[in-house]
């Protein structure tokens, strides 16, 4: 079956690849553009460590159609970062510990940039409702939910 | 396009869809995507209705402050509907035509009245939302229709709606329970409107009517609740399975029926209605 | 933070600086298992049984090697046959366990697999494979595998342990006991006896990465894997064995993994990755979805549990008997020994009778899972435990603390206890403000406690000092809770120079020595053991340098503060730098290895206060407040010794609130997904607060305990005793979901 032609922003940049329509976003980010970033736990929108930005909003990658991302602009945790020089979420994630193994972590920070973005001082209830959608089975999620504190009072200063 | 194939199907966020597709069920040749369609993801109002494009992501429903207070209710339900990654993708037209007994955004839809404007290649029609799902995972409408928009009564003075829903953790799962309710007053304070309507307690949507004419005319004390209660653990068909027994759905059916008609008759209380 | 002794001035160990693999981790950089990507790489798929116990008559590979971009298929007959071979019997079960040969045991039991070009060719190839099955009948749980004429999964398997041999094959492969003195005398003794049987589901570490491997074989034989892994030597060991080749043929590299949990120390793809890329000659990935996840990977054990315990009026426990049977899954193994070990483990009592028995039945092999076996026989026990205290109106603590093991304690496994610190954690629940904290209207607060001995167990680790002065610590423990930086935080304090000056690695097979699982909280202990053991080599060659550069005798060189110094200060120091910039002169590159088989371990005791609110109409419950204290001897590194306690607590939450593996009739898995297998999410939870107990560990350098494990021991039985608290009903039956919560509230109100 011939393949389409997808053309989005990704990380700010302009990228273009090919897929079969019922490949998944996120196959496609992490087999045809190389950014494996984004996990799969799950393929089936229950655990979020696929989580991206599409249009300014988080979703999970594996329940979005490659095709529908052709015209779209997506965020990924390659593209938190601005020009090497972390964002205060990456950051508060080292310095408070809010990882162990990892693998949620890139899920993690995308749906916290999202709820920051929204809503710029969060209770922790407000906090830990946003992210039930990413689930993380090393860390019990109390120095996570202390991470994105941390980072809402930074990013608040700036 | 849903002509040209006898598996196309629609689709909007793909919530239900892909996760079906990878356990295992027929997946269609043709899909179209229902969110290319501006009309399809709109959110407006005028004075006589809201319209709710039926592909609308419901984080736009829950965002948006003038719905989520006239139909606190409906917004609650809407926003039920999965974490925030689903969010933005999840929509009523999506979780009603899933045709899951236990969708979240159904007992809420019907409550309310809600109604259907359905497209297909021999015109449209207007349904009732409660006319829509016939049985798990079957809809009413022809494979060829699709619904285009829902369409939504201001809501009126002194009438509110609640949902409520019972699930094992806190987020993530589906119901269990759902109980919507929807609890007109009128000026001396008794109540006027009941609709009690309740989902994953049965095939389809349950309207229990028997609770509905023990509130009429009622402040909604707790003898009539009681009798709430019973008339709504009494109208549940429920099913064994692993995410709940018979005899918890019945008996938590009451419980729920009851709190969201109290919430109900609090929104009302302290309602002028905006409209 | 409670500190029990005081920290004798180290500059790094205890620190809380930012862990060496973070900045990968934080911005997607991180190679996880299926992260990789090789030139000519093939996706794998895997052909699995659908029936939970069936005979294969026939497999027909030959639609699905004709498809298009399929280049190899491969069933048992690909493998060689251990039990011809002679080998040991357990071998002989792993390689059944990797592809089934003339009977599958589970659902999901590997038959055949098939590598093509892309995902969706292999995926369609993989639905070709036509096999044949002669389903028979089977059982799920321990009662129906115990039961007389019940189906058998292994014709031959004779019941160890019991006197007199059996004479009949039964699907109970062993039994284990412990005793001590007159359990007739001791119930005799007692004023209140309770006796209770729980049961409990399987659960599943449930690890968010699911297993991952690619394999790159070469036409002479060798092959490269590289795979998500907690242990890569045992893994080249076992695929080695499986393959019939011998391990130096296989280079096995650790990928970052994404979770183990004791569940990612045994094989499932990587010996079926190697033959595949063989056949195909080229690499081949093969990577599981969640659903081959739950149904084809270890969970733990569902069990069956009979507790008796005599108390006197006055708190002493008289006498306790147990008895277990804990499901293996298809092959003999679980976890029930460990279970017999720990379960009366904290506490000092004079007569008792253990017995527990390994039973198989038609579910996936049981795979290690934080403390196996420990936290099912902690639910039964300290339930019984919070009841006895209620009998005699004793706080629980205090029942506790007036039985509780303490240094010279005869442990119930066998061991004289040497320093330990179970009463200091006691204590420190008890003067929290957490324990007298006010509780509204349904709310209750629950007291339990549990023990884990803690591995030793065997690894090597090597030092090398650079030019510029840093230096890089080679260890082969794969990371799993954050060890690399405690590696990093003990070669600091060692070679007294900057955290931030070295290197923590982990190394392939063959870079490094032999290292066992990371698993059994052993890596802090006696991977860090290893590393301090090397580096004091290290400091001793770099004294024989500045020795020799200053023409003294070696005793009179002191290393201090990352530097050499003459013992009456008659030279200027060297540093590390400056050694190291001078080492071609010296003698050639500085480095050192070690390895060793740690001794000294030190076990670990945890004790947990946990408040929750019952909805008493729907029975769901939630956690309202969570506290727990653990002996860590010593806390290398605060933080992830922290993020250990509460990530324990959290899985011991799961299993005690929500997580089971439901089945249907014909023992296939009706919630194999993240959407029905309940795992905790961030808004189920309040913070976990942690108290760090360090009572050292007398044998160990640095003090250190394992951590990784004793969390997850108490949790269940802590909510247990605070639904109790809160309700008045005992759940005897795990996991307590809001639905039998509901129930037993019913009852109790007839």
């Amino acid at each position: 079956m011939a393949r389409t032609h997808i053309t989005t922003v990704i990380n700010g940049d302009e990228v273009d690849f090919l897929t079969e329509d019922s490949t998944s976003l996120l196959h496609a980010l992490r087999d045809e553009v190389g950014l494996t970033g984004a996990k799969e736990g799950c393929g089936t929108g229950d655990c979020g460590a696929c989580s991206v930005l599409m249009d300014d909003r988080v979703t999970c990658s594996c329940l979005v159609f490659a095709p529908e991302a052709d015209g779209a602009t997506i965020l990924t945790v390659e593209g938190l970062a601005d020009s090497g020089e972390l964002h205060p979420l990456q950051q508060c994630f080292l310095e408070g510990a809010a990882l162990q193994c990892g693998i949620c972590t890139p899920g993690f920070l995308i749906a916290a940039k999202a709820l920051l973005e929204k809503n710029p001082d969060p209770t922790e209830t407000e906090i830990r409702y946003a992210l039930a959608g990413n689930l993380c089975r090393c860390t019990g999620y109390d120095k996570i939910v202390r991470a994105v504190q941390e980072a809402a009072i930074q990013m608040r200063e700036q | 396009m849903l002509s040209s194939s006898p598996s196309a199907q629609v689709f909007a966020g793909a919530t239900d869809l892909v996760p079906q597709i990878r356990g295992g069920y027929p997946t269609p040749d043709v899909l179209v995507d229902l969110k290319k369609i501006d009309q399809l993801v709109s959110l407006a109002n005028d004075a006589d209705k809201w319209t709710v494009g039926a592909a609308t992501p419901t984080v736009r429903l829950t965002e948006d402050q003038a719905f989520s207070q006239e139909f606190p209710g409906l917004s609650e339900a809407a926003g039920l509907i999965g974490s925030d990654q689903i969010q933005s993708r999840s929509s009523l037209g999506g979780n009603l035509c899933n045709g899951s007994p236990a969708a979240d955004s159904v007992p809420a839809m019907v409550v309310n009245g809600v109604r259907a404007l359905v497209a297909g290649p021999k015109g449209s029609r207007v349904i009732d939302v409660a006319d829509v799902v016939t049985g798990p995972g079957e809809i009413s409408l022809a494979s060829d229709e699709f619904i285009v928009e829902f369409e939504i009564d201001r809501m009126p003075s002194r009438t509110a709606d609640a949902y409520l829903r019972i699930i094992p953790r806190t987020e993530m799962d589906i119901a269990v329970v759902g109980a919507g309710a929807r609890i007109g007053l009128s000026d001396d304070g008794t109540i006027a409107e009941a609709v009690l309507v309740l989902g994953a307690v049965a095939p389809t949507a349950v309207r229990v009517h028997a609770a509905e004419d023990a509130l009429i005319g009622s402040t909604a004390d707790d003898d009539t609740l009681a009798v709430v209660a019973a008339a709504a653990s009494e109208a549940c068909n429920p099913i064994d399975d692993k995410r709940g027994t018979i005899a918890y759905r019945e008996q938590v059916a009451g419980v729920l029926a009851k709190r969201a008609v109290r919430i109900a008759m609090q929104r009302a209380e302290q309602s002028n209605g905006d409209a | 933070m409670a500190l029990t002794e005081e920290n004798p001035g180290y500059k790094w160990v205890g620190t809380r600086p930012i862990r060496p693999d973070g900045l990968e981790k934080v911005t997607g950089k991180a190679q996880f298992g299926a992260d990789l990507t090789l030139p000519g790489m093939l996706y794998g798929k895997i052909v699995r049984s659908p029936h939970a116990h069936a005979r294969i008559v026939a497999i027909d590979t030959s639609a699905a090697e004709s498809m298009p971009g399929v280049k190899a298929v491969i069933t048992g007959n690909d493998f060689p046959d251990l039990a011809a071979n002679g080998a040991h019997p357990s071998a002989i079960d792993i390689s059944h366990n990797a592809i089934a040969r003339d009977k599958v045991l589970y659902e999901g039991h590997v038959v055949a697999a098939v590598a093509a070009v892309t995902r969706e060719q292999a995926a369609a190839a993989a639905n070709a494979v036509e096999v044949t099955y002669e389903v028979l009948p089977h059982v799920l749980t321990v009662d129906d595998a115990m039961a007389e004429n019940a189906p058998l999964l292994h014709e031959g398997m004779i019941t160890k342990g019991v006197e007199p041999t059996p004479e009949q094959p039964s699907n109970v492969a062993s039994r284990v006991a412990h005793e001590r003195g007159d359990l007739e005398q001791g119930f005799g003794e007692a004023d209140v006896v309770v006796e209770q049987e729980f049961t409990t589901k399987p659960v599943h570490q449930g690890y968010i990465e699911p297993h991952a491997a690619v394999a790159d074989a070469n036409s002479d034989g060798r092959a490269n894997i590289w795979c998500s892994s907690q242990g890569h030597f045992q893994m080249r060991a076992d695929t080695a064995s499986v393959l019939g080749v011998s391990q130096g043929t296989l280079k096995v590299t650790a990928a970052e993994i994404g979770g183990g949990f004791g569940g990612k120390t045994v094989i499932y793809l990587e010996p079926i990755a190697v033959r595949l890329s063989q056949r195909a000659g080229r690499p081949v990935k093969l990577v599981m979805d969640r659903d081959e996840v739950f149904r084809a990977t270890g969970p733990t054990s569902g069990t069956r549990m009979k507790i008796k315990m005599g108390v006197s009026n006055d708190g002493k426990l008289t006498a306790a008997e147990v008895w277990m049977a804990f499901e293996a899954g298809a092959y003999a193994g679980g976890p029930v020994g460990a279970a017999g070990m720990t379960v009366l483990a904290p506490y000092d009592i004079p007569h008792f009778l253990v017995e527990g028995y390994d039973v198989v039945c038609n579910k996936p092999r049981v795979a290690a899972y934080r403390a196996p076996g420990a936290p099912m026989a902690a639910f039964a026990v300290e339930s019984v435990l919070d009841d006895l205290a209620r009998a005699i109106d004793m706080d629980p603590i205090d029942l506790r603390l007036a039985n509780a093991a303490v240094e010279g304690t005869q442990a119930a496994y066998g061991p004289k206890f040497p320093r330990i610190g179970f009463v200091e954690t006691l204590e420190a629940i008890k003067e929290h403000p957490n324990y007298t904290a006010e509780l509204g209207p349904n709310q209750g607060r629950g007291v339990a406690a549990g023990f884990w001995f803690n591995a030793g167990m065997s690894s090597s680790a090597t030092v090398h000092v650079n030019e510029n002065g840093t230096a890089t610590v080679v260890t082969g423990s794969p990371d799993i809770g954050g060890s690399r930086q405690s590696m990093a935080l003990m070669a600091a304090e060692e070679l007294g120079i900057p955290y931030e000056s070295i290197k923590p690695v982990v190394a392939d097979t063959e870079t490094v020595g032999f290292t066992d699982v990371t698993g059994g909280s052993r890596v802090t202990l006696a991977t860090g053991a290893a590393v301090v053991d090397a580096c004091r080599i290290v400091i001793d060659d770099l004294r024989a340098r500045a020795a020799k550069t200053w023409d003294v005798e070696v005793d009179q060189v002191e290393w201090v503060d990352g530097q050499a110094q003459h013992v009456d200060g008659s030279q200027p120091p060297l540093s590390l730098n400056d050694l190291a910039a001078k080492s071609a002169r010296t003698g050639g590159p500085i480095s050192a290895n070690a390895s060793l088989n740690a001794r000294g371990v030190g076990a670990a005791f945890s004790t947990q206060v946990c408040d929750v609110e019952v909805d008493p109409e729907t029975g769901v419950t939630q956690v309202v407040r969570y506290l727990t204290a653990q002996d860590a001897g010593r806390a290398i590194s605060p933080d992830y010794v922290e993020g250990q306690m509460q990530g324990g607590v959290v899985q011991g939450i799961g299993w005690g609130l929500n997580e089971e593996y439901v089945h249907d009739q014909n023992g296939n898995m009706e919630n194999p997904s993240f959407l029905d297998y309940r795992m905790p999410v961030a808004s189920d939870l309040p913070m976990i607060e942690c108290c760090i107990i360090e009572v050292p560990n007398p044998a160990h350098p640095y003090g250190v305990r394992g951590v990784g494990e004793v969390g997850i021991v108490p949790p269940m039985a802590a909510l247990g005793n605070a639904i109790k608290d809160a309700t008045g009903v005992r759940m005897t039956d795990l996991p307590m979901s809001p639905i039998k919560v509901l129930e037993a509230l019913n009852e109790q109100s007839d």
